[in-house]
C-alpha cells in the first residue's frame, strides 16, 4: 500500500470550484484531480482528462459472450446430441438459428453488463471492504475539493500553492494523506 | 451550468433546498427511529410473508397436488402471478434506463425506489416457477450443464428455456445497475454515520468510493451504458414470458401479438405499482418536495399510455378471433367474455381499458387519492388480465368431456398474499436503510431545475 501527502482545498459550491480551478490554472498550478458528491458535468474537460474507454470494454465483453453462447448452442444442440422436436430436426446451426437468437442475445448483455461492472469496479478501486479515501467526509455531501500534489508543481513552494488555493476562493485549505496505490 | 426553460415546472420544490438539506431528508429514515405507520405496515407484512413461506414449504413437503390445479387446467394460479411479478419489475427498469437515454430529469427522484421494487418483484416472480417444478431440489435441470445421465443437454429451442437465461440476465443485470448507482449514495451514509455498527456496514456497502473526477466519468459512461443494454433487454423478458403462451397451439395464446402486447400491459401495471409505492413513500416520509404533483402526474400519462395500447390489443385480440375464421380461436374469445369467468374477463376490460381513460382529465391526474385508488385497481385489473389469458385458454379443451373449472385452494391464495407479504418486507427493508431517493441525481439536478435555483445567475 503506497500513501502520497497532497493538498486540498475545500469549496462550498461546484461552479465556485470550476471557477477556482480555471483561476489556479491560469497561475500556472496544476490541479490533479477533484472531488465532489455528484457527477459535474464539463470537469474532464477543466481538468484535461480523457474520457473512460469502458464502453469499448463493455462492446468487447458483449462479443466474447455472444461468441461463447453461439459455440456452446453449436455444440449441445447440434454435435453432440441432436434431437428432433416436433418434426424440426437440429441438424444445421443456420437453420436452427431463429428459435437460438434470444439466448444468444440475452447472453451477450449478461457478459456485456457484468464484465464492465467488474472493470468499473476495478478500474475506480471500488471493492467490498476497501477503506473510504475521499479527503473529507463532506466531499460526499454538500462540499468539493481539489487535489494538488506538490512535487508537480516545483515552481511555487507549499505556502505559495496554499495561498494560491486560499485565494480561489476556499472555504478550507489543508494537506492530508491518502492511499494512491493498493498493491 | 445548462439552464431549464423557466416555463416547466421545477421538479425540486422549495425555496431553501440546498445540497446538504437533501442529504439531511435522504438520511433522516435511515439516521432516525421509524414511524409508528412504519411498524404497523412491516408487521403486516412479516405476517403475510410467514404465512406465505409457511405455504411454499408446505407446497414442496407435499408436491403441487396441494395447489387447485387438474389434468385440465395444469397452469393456473402460480403462472398468473409470475407473470404478474415480471410484469410489475418492468417499470423499474423502464423509468431507471429508458428514461435515462430520453432524458427525462422527472425520472431521478422516482428511479431508486422504482428499481428496488423491480428487483423485489424479480424474486418473487422466480420462486414461482421455481416451485412450480415440484421437486425444486432438481432445478439446476434448467441450466446447460451435463448431468448424470450423460450428455443429455437443455433445449435451446424453448421459450421456457429462454425464459430461463431472460430473468436470470434480467435480474442479475437489473441488480448491478441498481447497486453501481447505489454506491455513492452509501458513501454518503458512510461519512455522515455515528454508530460504529452503521460506520463498519455503510464503509463494506459503499466500496471505499471516493467521487473523485475520474470516478464520476466512469459511473456516468457505466449508467448510459447500462441503460443502453438494460432497454432492449427489459423488451425481451416479457415478449419472451409472452412467449412460453404463443408458441404453443392452445386457442387463445396462439397470437403473434402476445410479445408487444406483453410489455405494454407489463409497464402499465409497473407504473401502478410504482404509483402505489411513490404515493406511500412521499406520505410517510415526507418527499413532497422531491416526489411532485408532476412526477405524478407524468406516471399518470404513462399509465393512459400503456392502458390504451392494451385497450386497442385487447379489442385486436377479438376482431382477429372472428376475423381469422378459426372456430376454436373464435369460440375462446366468446368462452372469454360470456363463459362462466365472464366476471374475470369483465374485471380485466373494466380496470384495464376504462378506468385509465379518467386520466384524461387534468384534475383526475393530479389527484393523489384518485392516483392512489386507481393505481391499485390498475393492479388488480392486470393480474385478471393473467388469469383470463391462462385460466380461460385452458379449462375448455378441444374434447368438451376434458372440461373442467379452477378452484384455488388456501395454498395457492396463501402463497399469493405470502409474496405480496415478502414483497413488501423487503421493500419496507429498503425505506428504512437505503437512500429512497438518489441523492446523487438529486443534487445533480438542483440548480438546473430546483425551485431554489429558478430565476438565478448561477455564474457561467
Amino acid at each position: 500500500m503506497t500513501k502520497e501527502k497532497f493538498i486540498y482545498g475545500m469549496y462550498n459550491d461546484d461552479d465556485l470550484m470550476i471557477a477556482g480551478i480555471k483561476q489556479l490554472q491560469s497561475k500556472g498550478v496544476h490541479v490533479r484531480d477533484a472531488y465532489s458528491p455528484f457527477p459535474i458535468h464539463g470537469l474532464e474537460d477543466v481538468l484535461g482528462m480523457k474520457w473512460t474507454r469502458i464502453a469499448i470494454a463493455a462492446f468487447i465483453y458483449g462479443l466474447t459472450g455472444l461468441t461463447l453462447s453461439i459455440i456452446t448452442i453449436n455444440y449441445m444442440m447440434i454435435m453432440d446430441w441432436p434431437l428432433n422436436i416436433g418434426g424440426k430436426p437440429n441438424f444445421s446451426f443456420y437453420q436452427n438459428l431463429p428459435a437460438f437468437v434470444p439466448i444468444m442475445f440475452e447472453f451477450t448483455v449478461l457478459c456485456a453488463g457484468h464484465g464492465m461492472a467488474i472493470t468499473y469496479f476495478f478500474r475506480n478501486m471500488t471493492l467490498p471492504g476497501l477503506p473510504a479515501r475521499n479527503p473529507h467526509p463532506r466531499t460526499t455531501d454538500d462540499h468539493f475539493a481539489i487535489e494538488i500534489a506538490e512535487k508537480e508543481n516545483t515552481n511555487f513552494s507549499k505556502e505559495q500553492i496554499e495561498e494560491l488555493i486560499a485565494e480561489s476562493g476556499t472555504v478550507a485549505v489543508f494537506e492530508k494523506e491518502r492511499i494512491v496505490k493498493f498493491l | 451550468m445548462v439552464k431549464e426553460a423557466e416555463v416547466r415546472e421545477p421538479l425540486i420544490l422549495g425555496k431553501d433546498v440546498t445540497y446538504h438539506s437533501i442529504t439531511e431528508d435522504v438520511c433522516r429514515p435511515i439516521e432516525g427511529k421509524a414511524g409508528k405507520l412504519w411498524w404497523l405496515l412491516f408487521s403486516v407484512a412479516v405476517v403475510l410473508a410467514i404465512w406465505g413461506t409457511g405455504m411454499i414449504l408446505y407446497t414442496i413437503g407435499r408436491g403441487i397436488g396441494v395447489w387447485g390445479l387438474n389434468n385440465t387446467i395444469d397452469w393456473a394460479w402460480d403462472i398468473t402471478n409470475f407473470v404478474w411479478w415480471v410484469g410489475i419489475g418492468h417499470a423499474g427498469t423502464l423509468i431507471s434506463a429508458v428514461l435515462l437515454l430520453f432524458r427525462q430529469k422527472w425520472r431521478m427522484a422516482i428511479n431508486r425506489s422504482a428499481e428496488a421494487m423491480t428487483i423485489f418483484a424479480v424474486i418473487m416472480a422466480a420462486l414461482f416457477p421455481g416451485i412450480h417444478m415440484g421437486r425444486i431440489w432438481l432445478a439446476y435441470f434448467v441450466f446447460p450443464i451435463p448431468n448424470q445421465f450423460g450428455s443429455l443437454w437443455v433445449n435451446f429451442n424453448s421459450p421456457l428455456l429462454w425464459d430461463v437465461f431472460a430473468i436470470s440476465t434480467y435480474f442479475s443485470v437489473s441488480f448491478v445497475f441498481w447497486y453501481i448507482g447505489l454506491i455513492p449514495d452509501f458513501a454518503t451514509i458512510r461519512d455522515r454515520a455515528k454508530g460504529p455498527i452503521a460506520k463498519k456496514v455503510y464503509s463494506m456497502l459503499s466500496f471505499g468510493w471516493t467521487g473523485n473526477a475520474m470516478a464520476w466519468i466512469r459511473f456516468e459512461e457505466v449508467s448510459l451504458v447500462l441503460a443502453g443494454l438494460a432497454t432492449p433487454l427489459v423488451f425481451s423478458v416479457h415478449s419472451i414470458v409472452s412467449m412460453d403462451f404463443a408458441t404453443s397451439v392452445i386457442p387463445g395464446w396462439h397470437t403473434t401479438i402476445f410479445p408487444p402486447y406483453f410489455v405494454a400491459g407489463a409497464v402499465f401495471s409497473g407504473f401502478a405499482m410504482v404509483q402505489t409505492l411513490l404515493l406511500v413513500i412521499r406520505k410517510v416520509l415526507h418527499y413532497e418536495k422531491y416526489i411532485t404533483i408532476q412526477h405524478i402526474e407524468m406516471m399518470n400519462r404513462i399509465i393512459t399510455v400503456t392502458g390504451s395500447i392494451v385497450g386497442v390489443a385487447y379489442l385486436s385480440e377479438l376482431f382477429i378471433s372472428w376475423y381469422s375464421g378459426v372456430e376454436y380461436e373464435g369460440y375462446a374469445f366468446l368462452n372469454r367474455a360470456t363463459g362462466p369467468y365472464w366476471w374475470a374477463y369483465f374485471i380485466m376490460m373494466t380496470a384495464n381499458v376504462v378506468s385509465p381513460q379518467l386520466f384524461w382529465f387534468k384534475k383526475l391526474r393530479t389527484s393523489l387519492t384518485f392516483s392512489f385508488f386507481l393505481s391499485i385497481i390498475v393492479n388488480i385489473g392486470m393480474w385478471f388480465e393473467r388469469f383470463v389469458i391462462i385460466v380461460t385458454s385452458l379449462h375448455r379443451d378441444y374434447i368438451p368431456s376434458n372440461w373442467s373449472m379452477f378452484h384455488p385452494t388456501f395454498v395457492d391464495i396463501g402463497i399469493y398474499l405470502g409474496t405480496i407479504g415478502i414483497f413488501f418486507t423487503l421493500f419496507l427493508g429498503f425505506t428504512r436503510f437505503f437512500p429512497v431517493l438518489a441523492l446523487n441525481e438529486l443534487k445533480s439536478i438542483l440548480k438546473s431545475s430546483g425551485e431554489a435555483y429558478r430565476g438565478k445567475d448561477t455564474g457561467h
